[in-house]
């Protein structure tokens, strides 16, 4: 109803509007990308023109990914998200389930201590943290990288939430099957709750693979840097003027993120917003 | 619902048996118990490990003169708080973190809102102007700093290239303590509008469209007219999230400052969380840093709280 008021004129207006906020909006993009595929002299003589007079986006490239251990760097990412996110739902989607389906004494405090905990900004637990990894001796390893995040409250309280939903009866229907209660977890719950799952594992995923603050006090070690971490080694090392590879580097460690994104909009905007609550 | 499901099936089983049901009743809620630990237990002990004994931590530290790798410490009580207040730098930080969030909230909002307004206005294109707008909120921070760094370049960056060739004032953006606090704000809301997008649209989606029927019937047929009635009203509670929300991520902001500025020139774009970080793990100051932690902790639960509050009200609004 609303809609069917605007008028052509407006229509047109509207996506003049978006259209010069989207390309506002995208130009430190589009920046990146036509700088890493111009000379180095193209670079340095200014010129407005987004496509390199001399097409130098192969030498770029491939002194973004030889010159630095930029693979190595993705390859540190990906394992890292990898193994935090499959901790978190290891660790978390049981003790949510209790929370949910199970009643206990004690259970109103857990939850309580759930609550408090997500509201501790990680950035306050860093020091104590880094003493822990200090004592146990696991700093500057994959282990001080993952080991803050191995249990989120967020999604410890996300699940909840999904397998309250889930009714009673599927629970009882599995019990009278003879499953046991960790069986229901992964075999109904986790399943059933898939959507819950995959917001929390995007969350999880963006937050971690574009993290800077812990990695840099976690490693000191080139080879275990995350791609934050390493683009940034980067910069300050070789590239320090070098804009060509620099901007190269700076599109790889974006790019799987903005294609995962243009793939699975709707995922994306969900599992980010969900964190909202956070 | 499932509360009342629950208890009657309580109250049913023990009218069924009831010889014989008391001692299994007991065994099946001691069995219950029992795996409801078992499943809870790895994260009660994760979480008291990652984040209560680290929250004590931070204060029990920031109450002693501890400087890491030292092998003594003594109780200093308050001390390293009446000089986190005393010191000039700790001062400009809070200062310029302040002025940070009150930049980039308001901008955030309001450019959040236009976009989701005008998005919302027309049925053609959404997805995508959605997707371009929400890009920088999911692009990484770090890399796209130093994309934005080479933008604001004094010579060859694309800003000034344009002012020059406009007749306009260029400027060192990141090395002039005039510019570099906005310039850094400018990229917060760069990067979090179309966060606030998002939840704007979201918002706008749940207004009723008897609200815009009965404006008509009331006469508040122009756009701006429903705008003014019954679209920005019915907003109130989402935009009082956002605020705090987008606060509480200006707060934290930290790549920008790493990255750009190291917090200069001078300290004029020193951050709190950047000042927590030097100060504890390249300054080394540990008690210090703790007091800095303590005093941003107790800024972001007070912000947290007010969010909670705010969640609350609108749960019982609706």
């Amino acid at each position: 109803m609303s809609t069917q008021h605007v008028a052509p004129p407006s229509a047109i207006l509207r996506h003049a509007v978006l259209l010069i906020t989207g390309a506002l909006i995208l130009i430190p993009f589009v920046w990146m990308v036509s700088l890493s595929i111009k000379p180095p002299g193209e670079i340095f003589r200014a010129s407005f023109s987004f496509w390199p007079a001399q097409f130098y986006g192969v030498e770029n490239y491939n002194k973004a990914l030889t010159s630095s251990p930029l693979p190595r760097y993705m390859l540190n990412g990906l394992f890292v998200c990898a193994t935090i996110l499959s901790l978190q739902v290891a660790v978390c989607a049981p003790a949510a389930y209790a929370l949910a389906k199970l009643n206990f004494p004690g259970r109103n405090l857990l939850f309580a201590l759930v609550l408090i905990a997500l509201l501790l900004p990680h950035e306050v637990l860093a020091l104590p943290l880094f003493i822990l990894g200090y004592k146990v001796g696991i700093l500057n390893t994959y282990a001080a990288l993952i080991f803050p995040y191995v249990v989120s409250p967020f999604g410890i309280f996300l699940f909840r939430q999904f397998f309250k939903t889930i009714p009673d009866d599927v629970v009882h229907a599995a019990k009278l099957d003879g499953f046991s209660e960790l069986a229901i977890v992964w075999r109904i719950m986790v399943p059933m709750a898939l959507p819950a799952i995959i917001a929390f594992g995007i969350f999880s995923v963006v937050s971690h693979w574009n993290s800077l603050f812990w990695p840099l006090i976690a490693v000191r070690d080139q080879d275990l840097m995350p791609p934050p971490l390493g683009i940034m080694a980067f910069k300050n090392e070789e590239a320090g003027n070098d804009y060509g590879p620099l901007m190269a580097a700076t599109t790889v460690v974006v790019l799987p993120l903005i294609i995962a994104f243009l793939l699975a909009q709707r995922w994306f905007v969900e599992g980010l917003t969900s964190g909202a609550t956070k | 619902m499932s509360m009342t499901a629950h208890t009657a099936g309580k109250q049913v089983r023990p009218s069924q048996t009831p010889r014989t049901s008391s001692g299994a009743l007991r065994r099946h809620r001691s069995a219950e118990i029992f795996a409801a630990w078992s499943l809870a237990g790895p994260a009660l002990l994760l979480l008291v490990v990652l984040f209560f004994l680290p929250v004590f931590g931070v204060f029990a530290i920031a109450l002693t003169d501890w400087e890491f790798g030292a092998s003594s410490l003594s109780f200093v009580g308050l001390a390293n708080f009446r000089e986190v207040f005393a010191d000039e730098g700790f001062r400009i930080s809070l200062i310029n973190t302040i002025l940070y969030v009150v930049i980039v909230v308001p901008g955030t909002i309001a450019l959040g809102l236009a976009i989701a307004l005008l998005i919302e206005s027309g049925k053609s294109f959404r997805a995508f102007y959605r997707a371009i707008h929400f890009l920088p909120f999911m692009a990484t921070l770090t890399a796209m700093a130093i994309a934005w760094e080479a933008l604001l370049h004094p010579t060859i960056g694309l800003i000034n290239q344009t002012l020059a060739g406009l007749g306009l004032p260029t400027a060192n953006w990141l090395r002039d303590e005039n510019t570099v606090l906005p310039v850094l704000a400018g990229i917060g809301i760069w990067q979090n509008l179309g966060y606030a997008m998002v939840l704007f649209l979201a918002g706008l989606k749940s207004i009723p469209q008897d609200l815009y029927d009965a404006a008509d019937i009331d006469g508040a047929d122009a756009w701006l007219d429903r705008l003014r009635t019954v679209t920005l009203p019915m907003l109130g509670p989402v935009t009082m999230f956002i605020f705090i929300v987008v606060a509480l991520k200006a707060f934290e902001t930290f790549d920008t400052v790493q990255v750009l500025t190291q917090g200069g020139p001078g300290h004029a774009s020193e951050m709190l969380l950047y000042t927590l970080y030097r100060e504890s793990f390249e300054y080394l100051r540990t008690g210090y840093g703790a007091s800095v932690a303590v005093v941003f902790l107790f800024i972001v639960v007070a912000l947290t709280l007010i969010q909670a509050r705010v969640m609350d009200k609108r749960v019982h609004y609706q």
